[in-house]
C-alpha cells in the first residue's frame, strides 16, 4: 500500500467521496431490482478508488469524460448527488432534465463532459478537450476514463498517437475491472493494456486501482507531466467490477459467466474496506467518526431519492425539438 | 469555387481567434481550399493530423465543448464513414442529451459526389445519412457565391454542420462579391422561375438541371428550378409554394435512390401538396449501386441532362 502523509481531513475527504459513490449505487441497485428507475444501470461498485483518486487531483476547469459506468466519475468530480439521482429517475430536475439518463450524466460547469454510452466514446472527445487546454494554455488537463473493453477500440491507438505527437495535456485512465461486458478480459485482450503506450513513447504506469492513495499519487504524476507540457500518460488501474455488467443481467443471461470465489477474493480487497482499516489503524480517525460519515452519506442519498421521487417527469407536450439546436 | 472557399476560410480565421481547423494534409492543401492558411495562422490553428478519422471527428467535439470553434476537414466525404461514430453518436446528440448545457460549433467539411473516376470509395453522396441524424445541419452549396456565403454561415452557426462541397464542381466558375456576405442556412434559392414544372436539384446536380431547364425553355416548357442549398434545415415552404404553383415535381439528387434526399422531399410534397399535384412526383437519382470507376460506366450512373429531360417528358404526359 502506498505511503502517505495525508492529514486526517484529507483522508476523511477521500473516504467520504468513495462512500458517497457506494451509497448512491447501492441505492440504484435496489431501485433497479424494485423497478423504480426506467432504464438500465451499470454500477461502479468496487472501483471507487480510481475515480476518487484521480478526480481529487482535478478542479472544475479540468475536463473528464467517462463511460457507461459513469456515476462514480460524475460524483467524484463534484457532480451533485440529487441531480444524478433525478436524472437516473428520468425526471425534469435531473442534471440533463431526463434527456440523457444514467449513461449520459454530464455537468459542463464542473468540467464533466459526461458519461458515454459508446464504449471508448470519451477517448477522442477528451483528446479534443486536451487540445483546447493546450491552446488555451490555462494549465488545465483532460482525463479520459475508460475500461479494459474500450482499450480494444482502435480509437485508443489513434488518440495515443496524436496526443503524444502534439504533447497534449491528457491523462488516459484505463480501469481494468476484469470484464469486457460479459467476457473476461483475458479472453478478448492480448498483452498488457499499459504496454500499448510504449510504441508511441507515451508515459505509462500501472497502479493498484483499489488503493485510493496509490491512484491519487499516480494521477498527481500524470497531471504534473501534462501541465508542464510533457504530454499524455496512460494509466492502467487494476481493479474489479464487483457487480455485473448491468444490473438486472441475471434476468436475461442464460448462464453464469463469473466465478464466485473470484468475486469473494476481490470483495475482501474492497477499496473502501481497505481504506477504512488503513485510516483506523493509522489512528487518523475512529470507527465512530467513519460511521458519522456513513450516516451522512446515507442521509444525502435518501434526500436525493426523495427529491427525485417528488420531481415531475419532463413534459412530453413541450417543444420536443428543444435542445437539438441552439 | 475552391478560391471562394479559401477566401471565406481566411476571412473567418481572421475574424474569429477561437477558430481552429485540422485535418489530413490541410497544411499543403490537397484541394486548395486551405491553401496558404498555415503560413498566415500557424500550426496552433491550422494543423495536419495523422490519418485518423476516428479520433479527429471526436476531437472536434471535445475542442468545441471546451470553447473552440472547429473546422474538422475530412477530405473526401467517404472518409466521414470512418469517423462516423463521433459524428453520429456524439456531435449530433450531445447538446440534446445534456439538455442544452453546451453548443458544439463544428463544421465537418469534405468534398462529396462522383464524376471524376475516383471510384466507389471516393465518390459517394452521403448527405442523406447526415440528414437522418437529427442534430446536424447539412449544407450543399452549388455555386462559388453560395460556397463562400454558406461556409461563413456554417462556421458562425453554434451547431454542428456537415458542409459538403460538390466534388464534380471543384473548378466551377462564378462571380463572388468582394464584400463579406452570408447566405443564411435554411434559405433555398430559386434559380429559374417557371410555371409548368418544379425541379429541385441538390449540389452538383444543379448544373445539369440548369442545362435541362434552359433547353426545355426553348421547347416551350417553363420550369422553376430550386436549389435548397441546405438540406437541414430544409426550406420546405419555398418548395411547397413552387409545387403548389406548378403541380409537378422532379427532384435531382446524386444520392443513391433508397432513402435519398429526393425521397424525403418527395414524401414531404406528397403529404403537403397532394391536391395540387397533376402528375406523380419523379426522382432522378443514382441507382442503388457502388459508383463505378470507368468513365462510361460512371457517366451512365450519375444523373445527367438527358435523364432529366426524359423525366420532364414523362411527367408532362400526364394531363
Amino acid at each position: 500500500m502506498a505511503d502517505t502523509n495525508f492529514s486526517n481531513d484529507q483522508m476523511l475527504k477521500l473516504y467520504e467521496s468513495m462512500l458517497r459513490i457506494r451509497k448512491v449505487e447501492e441505492q440504484l441497485a435496489k431501485d433497479s431490482k424494485e423497478g423504480n428507475i426506467p432504464g438500465a444501470v451499470h454500477l461502479y461498485i468496487g472501483q471507487e478508488a480510481v475515480a476518487v483518486g484521480v478526480c481529487s487531483q482535478l478542479n472544475d476547469k479540468d475536463w473528464i469524460a467517462s463511460t457507461h459506468r459513469g456515476h462514480g466519475h460524475f460524483l467524484a468530480k463534484g457532480g451533485e448527488t440529487r441531480l444524478l439521482m433525478a436524472e437516473v429517475y428520468g425526471r425534469d430536475t435531473g442534471i440533463c432534465r431526463g434527456r440523457g439518463g444514467s449513461m449520459h450524466v454530464a455537468d459542463f460547469s464542473k468540467g464533466i463532459i459526461g458519461a458515454n454510452g459508446i464504449v471508448g466514446g470519451g477517448i477522442s472527445i477528451t483528446t479534443g478537450a486536451g487540445l483546447a487546454s493546450k491552446l488555451t494554455n490555462d494549465g488545465s488537463v483532460a482525463v479520459a476514463f475508460f475500461g479494459d473493453g474500450a482499450a480494444n477500440q482502435g480509437v485508443l491507438a489513434e488518440a495515443l498517437n496524436i496526443s503524444t505527437l502534439w504533447q497534449l495535456p491528457v491523462i488516459f485512465v484505463c480501469e481494468n475491472n476484469g470484464f469486457s461486458e460479459f467476457s473476461p478480459t483475458n479472453t478478448v485482450t492480448a498483452g498488457n493494456i499499459v504496454d500499448r503506450a510504449k510504441p508511441y513513447g507515451t508515459a505509462c504506469e500501472t497502479v493498484d486501482g483499489n488503493d485510493v492513495i496509490a491512484v491519487w499519487q499516480c494521477a498527481e504524476r500524470a497531471k504534473l507531466r501534462a501541465s508542464r507540457g510533457d504530454g499524455p500518460t496512460l494509466i492502467e488501474a487494476h481493479t474489479y467490477r464487483q457487480r455485473g455488467h448491468v444490473e438486472a443481467e441475471a434476468s436475461f443471461l442464460s448462464k453464469n459467466y463469473r466465478d464466485s470465489q473470484e468475486i469473494e477474493g476481490w470483495v475482501s480487497k474492497d477499496p473502501i474496506t481497505l481504506f477504512e482499516k488503513r485510516i483506523v489503524d493509522a489512528g487518523q480517525a475512529k470507527i465512530e467518526d467513519l460511521q458519522v460519515i456513513s450516516r451522512a452519506m446515507e442521509a444525502e442519498v435518501n434526500e436525493a431519492v426523495e427529491f427525485a421521487e417528488k420531481s415531475p417527469y419532463p413534459d412530453p407536450g413541450g417543444n420536443e425539438q428543444q435542445y437539438m439546436f441552439t | 469555387m475552391i478560391q471562394a472557399i479559401n477566401e471565406a476560410l481566411d476571412g473567418e480565421m481572421q475574424r474569429d481567434k477561437k477558430l481552429i481547423l485540422f485535418g489530413e494534409d490541410v497544411e499543403i492543401s490537397l484541394f486548395g481550399d486551405t491553401k496558404g492558411l498555415v503560413d498566415k495562422y500557424g500550426t496552433d490553428r491550422i494543423r495536419n493530423t495523422p490519418i485518423s478519422e476516428t479520433v479527429m471527428s471526436g476531437m472536434a467535439v471535445g475542442a468545441a465543448a471546451a470553447g473552440f470553434n472547429v473546422v474538422c476537414h475530412m477530405m473526401f466525404g467517404n472518409f466521414m464513414y470512418t469517423g462516423f461514430d463521433s459524428i453520429a453518436n456524439q456531435a449530433s446528440k450531445l447538446r440534446y442529451m445534456t439538455a442544452g448545457q453546451i453548443s458544439l460549433p463544428i463544421v465537418y467539411m469534405s468534398v462529396f459526389g462522383g464524376g471524376r473516376s475516383a471510384a466507389a470509395q471516393h465518390s459517394d453522396a452521403m448527405h442523406p445519412l447526415f440528414m437522418n441524424l437529427g442534430g446536424l445541419k447539412v449544407v450543399t452549396p452549388s455555386s462559388p457565391m453560395d460556397a463562400a456565403g454558406l461556409l461563413r454561415a456554417s462556421i458562425r452557426d453554434p451547431n454542428p454542420v456537415i458542409y459538403l462541397q460538390a466534388a464534380g464542381r471543384g473548378g466551377e466558375l462564378g462571380e463572388v462579391p468582394d464584400e463579406e456576405f452570408i447566405v443564411e442556412l435554411g434559405k433555398a434559392a430559386v434559380l429559374r422561375n417557371g410555371e409548368d414544372l418544379t425541379i429541385v436539384a441538390i449540389g452538383a446536380m444543379v448544373r445539369p438541371a440548369l442545362r435541362s431547364v434552359d433547353f426545355q425553355k426553348t421547347e416551350g416548357v417553363s420550369i422553376e428550378l430550386i436549389d435548397p442549398r441546405t438540406l437541414v434545415p430544409l426550406d420546405k415552404e419555398m418548395i411547397f409554394k413552387s409545387v403548389r404553383k406548378t403541380g409537378r415535381l422532379i427532384i435531382v439528387d446524386e444520392a443513391r435512390d433508397t432513402c435519398s434526399a429526393a425521397s424525403h422531399i418527395a414524401a414531404l410534397c406528397a403529404e403537403e401538396c397532394f391536391s395540387a399535384l397533376k402528375a406523380p412526383i419523379k426522382r432522378v437519382t443514382v441507382n442503388d449501386i457502388a459508383i463505378p470507376y470507368s468513365p462510361p460506366l460512371e457517366k451512365n450512373v450519375l444523373p445527367n441532362e438527358k435523364r432529366i429531360n426524359n423525366t420532364v417528358s414523362e411527367i408532362l404526359k400526364f394531363a
